[in-house]
């Protein structure tokens, strides 16, 4: 009998980066997030909260991460997203690939793509499409 | 070929609710012990703590809004008293509510943003100018640096000439919730258990009317946790406090008085109205058997509720008043004190000015026109409700059983169990949520094709607010009196090394001096350290 294909977890061999920039304090949506990585097959870090762009491209560096996922439910998110893309950058990491979730309103999306936002996720998009959104932006 | 529409086919009725409380078919007198009832106004409280009800007093239309400067809050406060409003709610910005004051470096993004900078007392002389404390209650949502934000308030009342036992009001001080899921703590747990301790052992003493606390579940209940986890969470938090006050020397049969409760409806309608009346008869059981409170005042379980939250959704918004109205019979039936009604479209924008009065208006109607507030706990002897309060009850010991085997809320939190718990929760319910096993109308079934929603305001931050409360900030450190201030925060220093000192009195003249929030904060941050968020997953 074929194996089908979903058994293999399709973020197999990843590692990813869930990071809370800013002072906004809700982070169920982050540990969600972290949690169904891992269920799919990520090797999953999590900074906690009130970690600064800085912070947040150093840890992404030092751990050699494929991509870094942003959570951001305070309205700072263009701010924020724009901040660690420099900042991986000047750390010479500028091929890591970022995603923001939270509550990013539709306007904002184009934006936040614009700058180099691999994909933005909202609270009401199934964790599936969201791990199947990803893997294949990590697998292009 | 045009594709037949297929039809929607939502999971069968469920046969245990999500707390894991199995739902009988059909519950008969049998499941019912009369003798665990009691009457209203009488111990254990199952059918509610006034003996008359609403008839005696209606729960309170407490509705939240507003955020800007301290000039435009105290404009706004001005205009809502003209309307007859008595109640003032206070939301501050994240930098005030983590300790920092606007020049931190990671306060600049977040500055006036989601509440008024209140960074020290001039910003209060400001908020509260021309208003007269002795006669508005003021309500701050505020937790990590409560003590300080009450501080302020005391000074203002102080420099208002009105007496301090004159103030009402209320601060939400509960900051065991905030390790497991709003995240504005500052200190570690234990001191930070000192410092809730202190604020209401002095608010007892000077300002008898105001409320020190409000012990909250909604936070973890939005964040996925099951109504009976919410209130065995809650009341397990509460019993912390309840311990840390006698450590400090406190008396329960005062104390107690003012402790008070705050949670989510959602939409499980019995099993909201189980959690309320359980979630008090246990708390006056515990308050009375464990701590041999007699006062029944001091068994009183009070509590204000949020009905909305996470169970309102995005895709056809004006389902929401449907969900928030069932939700508010669930809390009137439950015996709620205070209601707070939550917007159609609070799912994903500011409310308009129409969605914020159609919230209030829902409430009015239930209040004055369904007649369902006119008897006390109407549903009381219903077969079906006793034995879901019953089951209900002993589900949230079950939960509480599980945090004691860990070692306690204080160590569980330490250690990120009730974080991670939580978490796996939210996954849960996420999931559920998903696969459509938990029918959301309008999100994951019976969906409309082709709908979008038009997203009006959202957070946006007048590029002004922080260059403004920068340069007043400056103002004020140039010039207050320097040697003063480093004066009263010497002391603090010197309290807060102190186990036995209440540290109250120092905040307030630290506060008098316009000492800083952010320079309160450090100061005793270097005494007791930062928290270490544990970050297992």
């Amino acid at each position: 009998m074929n194996t089908p294909i979903e058994s293999r977890p399709l973020l197999a061999g990843k590692r990813i980066l869930v990071g809370k920039p800013g002072l906004d304090g809700h982070d169920i949506g982050a540990k969600i997030v972290a949690l169904s990585l891992r269920n799919a097959g990520a090797e999953v870090i999590y900074t906690g909260l009130r970690r600064s762009p800085r912070q947040i491209a150093q840890v992404a560096v030092d751990e050699g991460v494929d991509a870094v996922g942003l959570s951001i439910l305070s309205g700072s998110h263009q701010e924020l997203a724009r901040d660690v893309i420099e900042q991986l950058r000047q750390l010479g990491a500028g091929d890591v690939k970022i995603f923001v979730g939270g509550t990013i309103p539709a306007d904002d999306q184009p934006p936040l793509l614009a700058m180099g936002v691999a994909a933005v996720f909202t609270a009401d998009m199934p964790l599936d499409d969201m791990i199947r959104i990803l893997a294949g932006k990590l697998d292009a | 070929m045009s594709s037949h529409p297929q039809p929607d086919r939502p999971p069968r009725l469920h046969a245990a609710n999500r707390s894991g409380i199995e739902i009988p078919v059909s519950a008969g007198p049998q499941a019912v012990d009369p003798s665990r009832i009691g009457e209203p106004g009488q111990y254990p409280f199952t059918r509610g703590i006034f003996p008359d009800g609403y008839q005696g007093r209606l729960w309170t239309f407490r509705q939240y809004s507003g955020f800007g400067t301290a000039e435009e809050s105290n404009a706004r406060y001005k205009f809502l008293l003209a309307q007859g409003q008595t109640g003032l709610s206070v939301a501050l910005d994240l930098p005030t509510q983590c300790g920092l004051d606007p020049n931190d470096p990671m306060a600049r993004p977040e500055i006036g943003k989601v509440g008024v900078s209140l960074s020290n007392l001039s910003e209060a002389e400001i908020l509260f100018d021309g208003l007269d404390l002795s006669r508005i209650s003021t309500s701050f949502t505020i937790n990590g640096t409560a003590a300080i934000v009450y501080a302020m308030y005391l000074a203002v009342a102080d420099k208002q000439n009105v007496p301090r036992s004159k103030l009402t009001g209320t601060i939400q001080n509960d900051i065991l919730k905030e390790y497991v899921a709003r995240g504005t703590w500052i200190f570690p747990v234990r001191p930070s258990m000192r410092l809730i301790a202190d604020t209401i052992l002095y608010s007892n003493d000077v300002s008898p009317r105001f409320n020190p606390i409000s012990i909250a579940g909604a936070h973890v209940r939005d964040a996925g946790a099951t109504a009976a986890e919410e209130m065995a969470y809650t009341l397990a938090n509460g019993l912390a406090y309840v311990d840390e006050l006698r450590r400090r020397g406190g008396d329960a049969e005062k104390f107690a008085k003012r402790l008070s409760f705050f949670f989510y409806v959602h939409m499980d309608f019995f099993e909201e109205i189980a959690k309320f009346r359980a979630g008090r008869r246990l708390w006056a059981r515990l308050m009375k058997e464990r701590y041999d409170v007699q006062d029944p005042k001091a068994q009183h379980f009070r509590f204000g509720v949020v009905c909305g939250g996470s169970s309102l959704v995005a895709p056809q918004p004006y389902n929401n008043v449907v969900r928030v109205a069932v939700e508010t019979m669930a809390a009137v039936m439950g015996g709620a004190q205070s209601i707070f009604t939550c917007a159609l479209d609070e799912a994903y924008q500011i409310p308009t000015e129409f969605s914020a009065e159609l919230a209030l208006r829902t409430q009015q109607i239930i209040a004055y026109e369904s007649g369902i507030a006119n008897t006390v706990d109407p549903l009381g002897g219903s077969y079906f409700l006793e034995q879901q309060t019953d089951r209900m009850e002993e589900k949230i010991e079950q939960v509480m059983a599980e945090i004691d085997a860990y070692g306690g809320v204080i160590r569980a939190i330490e250690d990120g169990w009730i974080q991670l718990r939580l978490a796996e929760r939210g996954l849960e319910r996420k999931l559920d949520t998903d696969s459509g096993e938990q029918v959301i109308v309008g999100q994951n079934h019976f969906k409309k094709a082709g709908e979008a929603i038009k997203v009006g305001e959202v957070f946006t931050l007048d590029p002004t607010v922080a260059q403004r409360a920068l340069e007043k900030f400056q103002r004020v450190l140039d010039t207050r009196n320097a040697a003063e201030v480093e004066a009263t925060l010497a002391k603090l220093a010197t309290a807060a090394a102190k186990d036995s000192e209440n540290l109250m009195p120092y905040l307030v003249d630290c506060c008098h001096a316009y000492a800083t929030v952010g320079e309160m904060v450090a100061c005793l941050k270097k005494q007791w350290g930062e928290f270490k968020e544990p970050v297992n997953l």
